[in-house]
């Protein structure tokens, strides 16, 4: 089964700019296509799909800087757009609410998970595709199926857990769950990674008196770098998108993460809260947005490895 | 003879004696387990054990604040007469099946549209994905407020366009809804879909539609005879994914409606979480919760062949 990994590299640079990975390398038949067929084929069905996709974004932004007496009357102001943008709603959720300690114990939280999470990834994918010890196929298997386990099947009996340890309104509540769905993930990401760097690299330096800790960090490591970026933006995001842990395990408002303090602390029964709302809902994206904005090509070769199986 | 005695002496330094601990040092399985000791420490205490818990909490009475004792299956026979338990059933797997089918769909319709020649296409690309990108009670945050009974910008702009007379109530109704989270959930799951399949799509070598343009082949053919069966090994692990994350979504629920109204949009999921946690009754929604396992099970076998197909696709033997 786990033969099958590194069979068909999906190039994820590629898949981002055409199809410069193909062995021939034609533009297809698309030059056959006039263009009133391909507005009505092509542009048309994208241009929507795309507009669906992008729309409660702008609708987010929009609402973020929108003064209040706009939001709720849709008759006497065009309510698509606004002419007196106002950072009143952004300056209240910096300055006179919990979020900047909010962001702060997210970012905290997903920080520490993913460096333990990789930490134990690398060298668990490096036994099992390296070491390759009696039964490290069985192993590889056993992580792909914890891959499958998904954490509402498991928040139940894991509160009991976390409390008989101690962990119960933590941080470490967080940080020592969260790598029960980031260790498969990366560890699989990062088995095929391994298993494309040569063989005969670890055995020049095996044969130089090397250790296997010294093959790890110095040779392998090295090599795997895009690897390793790919699985710790990915599982950055994973964790910062998490909700249900965090909102079993914590009940303080001052240990809460971002999605969970937004919807447990701001939704009163304001009828102007929509403003902050959706400033909070903004900032708190922003962040991976960036993130993913300069990593679009590692990103992408996370999600295609992750399906790789 | 001495020299004899010199020639050992020198012999044994140049070979140092092989200690025990020097043939552990190299040894496979000893340095394989201990390379796999902080995966498995987490793993075996942070989601075997728990899975293993949940099971046995599922056959006890336990609350929160208080360990059970076992009372054999009546949690089951408790969930089997509870008409919101079917509710949220029939809810899961409407949800599923419907948000599901229509992912796969649109996505593989999106990224068929995406792997043709476009301007700006690493732009389109990347902008599709961020749908994925931004945590989903955020976007699921800004679909409540799309979906707000009085002041949605979906019911204004209907109402403008005269489709409509009154506000669409997008959450208040139990059908509209169900639509409405089904909505938001397509929504989410289609860059995903279409980003993999469109990883996919590109092995595919163009020259294999040219063959088939000159054999006569219509656009449809060309697309159920060359894209389709290519492309079937990765739809199968796609599309289990999809199937294995809608089945047990949560935060979406809890954001837009947390179940209501009436119970109408309750997944087992945040049925559990609300017997659970909520109520207190940590047993039943532990029932709840395994309730959910033969399904996984169902979607980890399908993924399964999935691979195997792969194998034998890629010429490999069926092992």
């Amino acid at each position: 089964m786990t033969d099958v990994l590194a069979s068909k590299q999906i190039d994820p640079r590629s898949v981002l700019t055409g199809s410069a990975a193909l062995a021939d390398h034609s533009e297809g038949m698309s030059y056959l296509h006039s263009l009133p067929r391909r507005l009505v084929t092509l542009y048309l069905p994208l241009g929507i799909i795309m507009f669906v996709l992008m729309f409660p974004f702008y609708w987010m932004v929009l609402t973020a800087i929108k003064p209040d007496e706009q939001l709720l009357d849709l008759e006497t102001f065009n309510p698509f757009w606004t002419w007196t943008p106002t950072l009143k709603h952004i300056q209240k959720l910096l300055f006179e609410s919990n979020y900047p300690l909010w962001l702060w114990n997210t970012m905290m939280v997903a920080m520490s998970a993913t460096v333990l999470s990789i930490a134990a990834s690398v060298l668990a994918a490096y036994a099992i595709v390296r070491l390759r010890y009696k039964g490290a196929q069985w192993v590889g298997g056993a992580i792909f199926l914890a891959y499958l386990i998904p954490p509402s099947i498991l928040f139940i009996p894991l509160s009991t857990v976390v409390f008989q340890y101690g962990l119960f309104d933590t941080p470490f509540a967080l940080i020592l769950t969260y790598p029960t769905i980031l260790i498969p993930f990366s560890t699989w990401l990062l088995m095929g990674y391994f298993k494309t760097i040569p063989f005969e690299l670890e055995e020049c330096a095996l044969i130089d008196g090397a250790s296997r800790w010294q093959i790890l960090t110095k040779i392998v490591l090295p090599l795997a770098v895009p690897g390793l970026i790919s699985a710790f933006i990915f599982c950055f995001t994973l964790c910062w998108n998490e909700f249900i842990y965090a909102l079993t395990f914590i009940s303080s408002t001052s240990h809460k993460t971002v999605p969970v303090a937004i919807v447990n602390e701001f939704v009163d029964g304001d009828i102007y809260r929509w403003g902050s709302l959706m400033a909070g809902a903004l900032a708190g994206s922003l962040p991976l947005v960036v993130l993913y904005a300069f990593f679009v090509e590692h990103y992408v070769s996370a999600m295609t490895g992750a399906v790789k199986e | 003879m001495t020299e004899a005695a010199l020639g050992t002496r020198t012999k044994r330094e140049a070979y140092p004696h092989v200690t025990a601990w020097d043939r552990l040092k190299t040894n496979r399985e000893w340095l394989g387990a201990w390379f796999m000791l902080p995966a498995a420490a987490f793993l075996v205490l942070f989601l075997a054990y728990p899975l293993g818990l949940g099971v046995w909490l599922s056959f006890t009475d336990a609350r929160i604040g208080r360990t059970g004792v076992f009372i054999g299956t009546e949690n089951y026979e408790w969930l089997w007469d509870d008409s919101v338990f079917w509710v949220s059933v029939f809810n899961t797997l409407l949800y599923t099946g419907v948000a599901s089918a229509v992912k796969f769909a649109v996505g593989l319709y999106l990224a068929l549209l995406l792997n043709e020649n476009l301007p700006f296409k690493a732009i389109i690309r990347s902008v599709v994905l961020i749908p994925f990108i931004v945590p989903t009670v955020l976007s699921a945050i800004a679909f409540w407020w799309l979906f707000d009974s009085q002041f949605s910008i979906i019911s204004w702009s209907l109402k403008k366009l005269h489709l409509i007379s009154t506000n669409i109530d997008f959450l208040g109704d139990p059908w509209t809804a169900r639509w409405s989270v089904i909505f938001a959930n397509i929504w989410r799951g289609v860059p995903f879909i279409a980003i993999t399949l469109l990883a996919g799509l590109q092995t595919v070598s163009p020259s294999l539609y040219e063959a088939a343009t000159i054999d006569g082949a219509s656009a449809w053919q060309r697309f159920r005879f060359i894209t389709y069966p290519l492309l079937t090994p990765i739809i199968a692990v796609v599309m289990t994914f999809s199937v294995l994350f809608t089945f047990t979504d949560f935060q979406l629920i809890w954001v837009l409606t947390r179940g209501g109204p009436i119970n109408a949009t309750h997944l087992m999921a945040t049925l559990s979480y609300q017997r659970a946690i909520l109520g207190g009754h940590l047993g039943e929604g532990a029932a709840i919760a395994t309730a959910m396992i033969p399904f996984l099970l169902a979607a980890i076998l399908i993924s399964w062949f999935g691979l195997q197909r792969r194998k034998w696709q890629q010429g490999e033997s069926n092992d």
